[in-house]
């Protein structure tokens, strides 16, 4: 056999193989990733709306949105998952709304790849509790260096202003769009 | 390395973690070494990562090196490799989906860290399978232990935490260069001083 012939022939036989194997446990983890990804968005739809025990999909205008309820089926809150761009790419969010849209119930990072240790302490606790119940009216704002004293303002992140900045942007957007939309 | 004749067992497995240490000695791996060693976890899981990689590829390539054309090889290795990052993605993404967030991009780059395909290449392509399964332990285990130190320098002086639990008082100001990327070059020379150091230190004794 030529040498030409070997070359081609082993790289296609490991490039089949590779393929094969990662099919294999691609079928085997995609399952449990999912679930991963559904349990994760039960999970922060229930933390930033407190009190829901059902909640029901909706899509208006292209923005989809998460109609929250209480045991007797009234609308507690809306959680509506938003997303924009931060310092190094894409932030998800889910935002707790009350129905009314003027606070904010609760907000929880779901995805994000801020730099470690920096802008991806937006994913910590004391950040995202901030945001349980703030005023939406006038518009969510950051501050920095000092503990915040208005009714809309959460604290950013030390060292890292561009994703906390980014993170209110994005509320801030998101809910214009939905107040829009739903009225 | 072969020429240089054969190592005891024990040897060929212990080098990795001092004497050719892949951070230390070879300066290898300096990409996911200085962004993901914010914490002593992300240093243990990054590790772990290429513990599987490492030892994986390192196997693989062992066992075929004898009917792997020399023009395709490095094509061919890097294939093996990328096989085993993408298992270690798909895993960490399955079971331990927080620890794949805090690493982000850096567990599929693991593809193109030069430890991997330095080993692939400097050893296990020449060596038995048995001499190249104790290389790849060494060499990542060592950089296991390498990263923890330099992950738990950093989040001890940056977030007075070790592995999340809180072991500075409050009294310590955090100190937030420690997170930051001039922290780990500034970690890792302090490092390679000491490893220098050491070794000289050792010699003078001998």
């Amino acid at each position: 056999m030529s040498n030409r012939m070997k070359m081609i022939l082993i790289l296609t036989l490991f490039a089949c193989i590779s393929g094969g194997v990662l099919s294999l446990v691609y079928l085997f983890s995609s399952p449990l990733i999912e679930a991963n990804m559904l349990e994760e968005r039960n999970r922060s739809i229930f933390e930033v709306v407190p009190g829901v025990k059902t909640y029901e999909e909706k899509m208006q205008d292209d923005l989809a949105y998460f109609l929250c309820k209480d045991e007797s089926g009234s609308v507690i809150g809306i959680a509506l998952p938003v997303q924009g761009n931060g310092y190094q790419g894409v932030i998800k969010l889910m935002v707790g709304l009350t129905p009314s849209l003027d606070r904010i119930t609760g907000m929880a990072v779901l995805e994000q790849v801020e730099t470690p240790g920096l802008g991806g302490r937006i994913s910590e606790k004391s950040f995202q509790e901030q945001f349980n119940n703030i005023s939406t009216h006038p518009a969510v704002e950051y501050v920095k260096n000092q503990e915040p004293d208005k009714e809309n303002q959460i604290k950013a992140v030390t060292g890292a202003t561009i994703s906390s900045r980014s993170v209110v942007a994005i509320i801030n957007k998101n809910i214009q769009k939905l107040s829009s939309v739903i009225q | 390395m072969s020429e240089r004749g054969q190592r005891s067992s024990f040897a060929e497995f212990t080098k990795g973690f001092w004497k050719e240490n892949p951070i230390l000695v070879m300066i290898l791996g300096m990409c996911p070494t200085l962004a993901v060693t914010t914490s002593a976890i992300n240093g243990l899981t990054m590790g772990l990562a290429v513990v599987f990689v490492l030892t994986g590829s390192s196997l693989i390539v062992s066992i075929i090196r004898n009917i792997v054309p020399k023009q395709v090889r490095i094509a061919t290795f890097i294939v093996v490799i990328a096989t085993f990052v993408t298992m270690v993605d798909l895993f960490l993404k399955a079971f331990l989906l927080d620890l794949s967030k805090a690493l982000g991009p850096f567990i599929p780059l693991i593809v193109v860290n030069c430890i991997i395909l330095g080993r692939a290449e400097a050893f296990a392509s020449k060596h038995s399978v048995w001499r190249s399964l104790l290389d790849a332990l060494g060499v990542s285990f060592g950089f296991t232990v390498t990263l923890i130190f330099l992950g738990g320098i950093r989040e001890i002086l940056g977030m007075r935490t070790f592995f999340g639990r809180s072991v500075l008082g409050e009294g310590f100001e955090p100190w937030i260069i420690m997170l930051l990327p001039p922290g780990a070059f500034i970690t890792l020379g302090f490092m390679l001083g000491a490893k220098n150091l050491i070794d000289r230190k050792m010699k003078e004794r001998k």
